[in-house]
């Protein structure tokens, strides 16, 4: 790759697949399991806590050297809780109906185990350029999941994608409906969101042993 | 770390140093993103209001607004006029849905006649709509609702929200099937006087066909909201009824 080095390249990559904060690190469940009803979202959580996760872990990388240490988990629960509360007005402002939506999760990116994580782990061991690739990465890998199980959830569960009746028309009884088909209402409560990343695991073990823990 | 950063001047410091910084930016954020925050809000009770008179984008069982950009310009069509009631006064104000149900409710704990009262008068199809706001406390946090109703007191229509119920449960009352029970439903009793609608576990009328018992059926797993919601209606409905019974005669 031209633009990142090797190395570099990995911080993106590892959270993909072989170290995802959630299958891999189980870290960040909450929020994958209340607010995947939707397919939007969860894209809109993913983009809030890429935001947060990426300037949040270039701001602690940038100070690193100068956070007292007796105070380095306030600062950064400074930081986090200030960057959360700016995705919230912003939200507030140009997509209201979404932020009602999502409402509590938002303030709850704050308690996102995946971001304090990665700010003691890596920026404040790492440069900026670095940190920021790691947040990245991390909050990718955070996002893959997240979009993977909103889609399976909202397909089923409701029979649309981002609002669009995909499946048919489930009062018309066009499309799928047609033949017999029903919305699993199942789908849309917290319990199938575990299910589904349940799924997710065991799939990606059964195709990668190394990550079979004895 | 160096011996200068584990000092604690250093620290102290350190702290105060962020907490400008940090202040200084937050301030500056929703200083700038104020006003357009407090628009969605004006437009959402806009969509509240009409969508208790239903004039809304339902569709067969989820609970749609009509758009925002729509919103005001059907909110000037169907509102025919708004009303303040104080002290037994009424007054046309057009900017009656601006009013805070909060503060009036705080206002009124000295003195009861300082409460204003809002009620907007809706036209669709011929027929007239009374909306009225009122909020009150369910289990968590805040409820609030519009009640749209006919000249006598039966609810035509109604839109329930809440600030931090439990998901799932008292949640719920933001749902069509909990929404919809309302329709129909009198806050009379037979002999005219004000009953309110109560939120009920007991009343052996799930299919709630019988409307004129002043009860609905209850959300299970969710009795402090249901209370909460209950008492709302009671309490701030019933200081609607010297309008209505006015409005008859």
């Amino acid at each position: 790759m031209g633009l990142l080095s090797k190395k570099d390249a990995k911080l993106i990559t590892d959270p993909l697949a072989d170290n995802n904060p959630i299958t891999i690190q189980v870290l960040g469940i909450c929020s994958a399991l209340a607010i995947t009803a939707q397919l939007k979202a969860s894209i809109v959580m993913s983009l809030s806590v890429l935001f947060v996760m990426g300037v949040g872990n270039v701001v602690i990388s940038l100070i690193r050297n100068i956070i007292p240490s007796k105070i380095r988990i306030i600062v950064q629960l400074t930081v986090v809780a200030a960057l959360v509360i700016i995705v919230d007005q912003v939200l507030k402002a140009y997509a209201y109906s979404l932020s009602k939506e999502l409402s509590v999760f938002i303030g709850l990116i704050i308690t996102n185990c995946i971001i304090m994580g990665r700010f003691e782990a890596f920026a404040l061991g790492n440069g900026p350029w670095k940190s920021f690739l790691d947040g990245i990465g991390n909050a990718l890998g955070y996002a893959v999941i997240l979009v993977i199980v909103g889609f399976f959830r909202e397909l089923l569960g409701s029979g649309t994608l981002l609002g669009f009746k995909v499946l048919g028309d489930p009062i018309e009884k066009t499309g799928v409906y047609a033949i017999g088909y029903e919305n699993n209402g199942f789908m849309l409560l917290s319990p199938m969101a575990l299910i589904v990343v349940g799924i997710i695991i065991w799939v990606q073990r059964s195709r990668n042993k190394d990550l079979i823990e004895d | 770390m160096s011996n200068k950063t584990d000092s604690n001047v250093y620290t102290v410091l350190f702290a105060i140093g962020m907490v400008i910084v940090v202040g200084a930016l937050l301030a500056f954020t929703a200083a700038s993103l104020k006003p357009t925050i407090t628009k969605n809000v004006e437009l959402e009770k806009q969509q509240n209001i009409l969508y208790a008179m239903g004039v809304n984008e339902n569709d067969e069982s989820s609970a749609n607004f009509v758009s925002t950009d729509v919103a005001p310009e059907l909110f000037n069509k169907y509102i025919t006029k708004q009303i303040v009631i104080q002290d037994g006064k009424v007054t046309e104000n057009d900017e009656a849905y601006l009013i805070d149900i909060k503060k009036e409710k705080a206002k009124a704990k000295g003195d009861a006649s300082k409460r204003r009262l809002p009620l907007f008068i809706g036209e669709k199809d011929g027929q007239t709509f009374y909306i009225a706001p009122i909020r009150g406390k369910g289990l968590w946090d805040a409820v609030w609702a519009y009640i749209a109703m006919d000249e006598n007191m039966v609810i035509q229509g109604a839109y329930f929200d809440h600030k931090g119920e439990t998901p799932g449960l008292g949640a719920n009352i933001k749902e069509r099937y909990f929404m919809d029970d309302f329709i129909g439903e009198h806050l009379l009793d037979s002999e005219g006087n004000f009953k309110g609608v109560d939120i009920s576990k007991s009343n052996a009328d799930p299919l709630n066909k019988d409307k004129t018992d002043n009860e609905v059926d209850a959300i299970a797993g969710a009795t402090i909201t249901g209370d909460g919601v209950s008492a709302m209606i009671k309490s701030d409905l019933s200081l609607y009824v010297p309008y209505f019974k006015n409005l008859n005669n």
